[in-house]
């Protein structure tokens, strides 16, 4: 494996939504990350940020009318946007493979799990049988399902939250996939058993080898589990950092706010919060200026003249006109 | 709101419950129906809300922590126990003292969207609380001051639940809790269903309000980052009881039940430095069943720290540990070894940091 030679490559990729009524929606716009091979990139970001869009256009799940999808998605050599669907198909769940936020509504609620397990397998493998039940149990067992041949025979409904989640990452990973997609894959759990879960994930992804894309809001999640971190904000990428970096400097006013904005267990009690003014559907046009100017606190003039352009800097993307200074403290 | 709350939660308790359960009957049968069984949400809950502090409820879904919030305000019945709300049993009440009693006590509900009616505007909503009990007056002006009060402009008042962002629905949900001006709000999971920039403007709303009105709070939530912040008293509940209760400064501190531990190392905190280095506990498996909850200590089936028989046969009760402050208190048989480390957790449930967090993951693969 050469460790240069990204295994995805997302370039300028944008995705509108057409409307009936009213402008049509930007709802990704220009997004470029890479994802080499075992890294684990975080996307981060709020309700409409699109980072989920982002992820859905990346695995050629978005609905083909009313839709728009700009840019390129390089996965090895191919573009999956140009992809023909047969060989798409076969790309996703052998190659590329999903988790999604909520495992009750993404199981079939009228199949035992094993059948669906087992589907994969039978899609992508080639098995049958005796073979596919041994090798969906065995998968089971991997994510740490006690009783899986018992588990197989039942239906979603009669799982956990938890255990269903975990029956979700074992069909994603039946084909030993080369990337892993989570989109908020905890949100729906609680506490403990998200910490099960993200803790599942980075075993497997040590043990795969398999590169992993962290769907999500929650900054503690990033901070424990992720080497490249992605803020995104209105359907733009507005910071991109190494976590370390990102964490002990943020320099997008989004980021640094939304640092200051989220009680930490570990601090202070009395400790004011700071939240961010207003709220994320408050946006600006990007093509009309900058798209958090009007909750930035560092607002400039320049900022509402025209859209920032995503600069590089040593270790760091960037879109701001005026950053957070280096040294400044962000207050906790 | 900080300082007196300790000192005072002796004397002066707004509301006090006193060993409540809550059982919701299991039935079977077709023509006659029999209990086969009950769920035990809510099993013997000693509780003091002091006047004029915040008490936090912190628990996982399934916990029983919003129908103990729910049975204080008998919007379920409880099957046992009383709630004692400044000097009166609220059990005793009934029909028009008990509608009475409720302008006292008033409810904050997670989701501001299904807790709005989407065809009533903001006036309507607002207004509804001091039509139904009969405040006279105009209804105008304080709406108008209700909204100020939440920070929403006055032309809020003729728009509908969906102009708003969820943010600001949620102001509109506290300001209808507080149009009454009760004594108690019991708030469940005010944030949760916020965005995360969104959340600390609300928890921040409820703070203020706090200190311009008095109120009292119950907050119950998953999220203890956002309890710690805001709660001067914190109880932890686990399948129906209550497992640890202590100011905030001195669970968060020094947490003393294996839960509890377990229950704060799981949560993650924003800062690579900390999560790192820092070890966690891991929990096994899922909450029990209430219905069938385990004999002993509840926790027994998942604590990293059980012991023995003593564990599995005799259920522990709330007590103070030595060298803790008196309000500090835990139901754990083995509190005092645990915390001097006696006893150590079973290594399969301990994470270590990783040794030497690589910086450059490329380098590796």
């Amino acid at each position: 494996m050469t460790t240069t030679e990204p295994l995805l490559d997302v370039r300028d990729l944008s995705v509108t939504f057409a409307r009936k009524s009213g402008p049509t929606v930007h709802a990704v716009d220009g997004v470029s990350f890479t994802v080499r091979p075992g890294e684990t990139v975080g996307l981060v970001g709020e309700s409409g940020s699109g980072k989920s869009v982002t992820s859905l256009a990346v695995m050629g799940l978005l609905p083909r009318r009313g839709v728009r999808v700009g840019g390129q998605v390089l996965f090895d050599t191919d573009d999956l946007l140009t992809l023909p669907r047969d060989r798409m198909r076969d790309i996703r769940g052998r190659d590329i493979a999903m988790v999604f936020q909520d495992p009750m509504s993404s199981l079939n609620p009228v199949v035992p799990i094993g059948v669906q397990v087992t589907e994969v397998l039978e899609r992508h493998q080639r098995l049958r049988g005796d073979k596919a039940s041994a090798a969906a149990a065995e998968l089971l067992s991997r994510v740490g399902i006690p009783d899986p041949t018992r588990r197989l025979k039942e239906y979603p409904h009669q799982l956990s939250g938890g255990m269903r989640q975990r029956a979700l990452i074992a069909m994603a990973l039946a084909c030993q996939p080369r990337l892993l997609i989570a989109d908020e894959p905890t949100t729906a759990l609680d506490v403990t058993i998200q910490a099960q879960i993200i803790e599942l994930l980075k075993e497997l992804v040590q043990d795969t080898g398999a590169a992993l894309v962290m769907i999500t809001h929650d900054l503690g999640i990033v901070a424990g589990l992720c080497d490249t971190v992605h803020v995104m904000y209105s359907g733009r990428i507005v910071e991109s950092a190494g976590r370390r970096e990102l964490f002990a400097e943020p320099r997008h006013p989004y980021t640094g706010g939304l640092l200051a904005s989220v009680p930490r267990l570990d601090a202070p009690r009395g400790a004011p919060l700071h939240p961010i003014p207003g709220s994320p559907t408050d946006v600006l046009r990007w093509e009309r200026g900058c798209a958090f100017a009007p909750r930035c606190p560092n607002r400039l003039d320049a900022c509402t003249d025209g859209p920032p352009p995503l600069e590089t800097l040593p270790g760091r993307r960037l879109r701001c006109l005026n950053p957070l200074s280096e040294t400044e403290e962000v207050p906790a | 709101m900080t300082e007196q709350t300790s000192a005072s939660s002796a004397e002066d308790v707004l509301l006090s419950v006193r060993g409540v359960e809550v059982h919701f009957p299991i039935r079977s049968g077709v023509l006659v129906e029999r209990q086969v069984g009950a769920v035990k949400a809510v099993d013997g809950v000693d509780l003091d809300i002091p006047r004029g502090a915040t008490v936090g409820l912190v628990g996982e879904s399934g916990c029983g922590k919003s129908t103990l919030g729910r049975a204080i305000l008998r919007l379920v019945e409880p099957t046992a126990g009383t709630v004692t709300f400044d000097g009166t049993d609220l059990g005793s009440l009934a029909g028009e003292e008990l509608r009475r009693m409720r302008r006292q006590l008033q409810m904050v509900f997670q989701d501001p969207m299904a807790s709005l009616d989407p065809r009533q505007n903001v006036q309507s909503v607002l207004s509804e609380p001091l039509r139904a009990h009969g405040v006279g007056g105009d209804h105008t002006a304080r709406v108008r001051e209700l909204l100020d009060l939440v920070g929403l402009p006055a032309s809020a008042a003729n728009r509908y639940p969906h102009e708003f962002s969820g943010g600001q629905r949620q102001r509109i949900g506290i300001a209808r809790a507080i149009a009454l001006e009760p004594q108690l709000i019991v708030a469940d999971e005010p944030v949760s269903a916020l965005d995360v920039s969104i959340q600390a403007q609300v928890v921040n709303l409820l703070e203020e309000l706090q200190d311009r009105l008095g109120l009292t709070y119950l907050v119950i939530a998953h999220d203890l980052a956002v309890v710690r912040h805001i709660a001067d008293v914190v109880a932890v509940m686990y399948l129906g009881g209550l497992v640890e209760q202590a100011p905030s400064d001195d669970l968060y501190a020094t947490p003393l039940h294996p839960y509890t531990k377990a229950l704060m190392s799981a949560v993650p905190i924003p800062d690579p430095a900390v999560e790192d280095t820092r070890q966690r506990i891991l929990l096994q498996g899922d909450l029990p069943s209430p219905a069938d909850p385990p004999p002993g200590c509840r926790f027994h089936t998942r604590c990293p720290f059980r012991q023995p028989t003593r564990c599995d046969d005799e259920r522990p009760a709330l007590r103070t540990v030595e060298g803790h402050p008196q309000a500090h208190r835990v139901a754990c048989h083995w509190a005092e070894d645990i915390e001097a480390g006696r006893i150590q957790p079973a290594a399969s449930a301990v994470i270590e940091p990783d040794p030497a967090p690589d910086p450059d993951p490329a380098a590796t693969t």
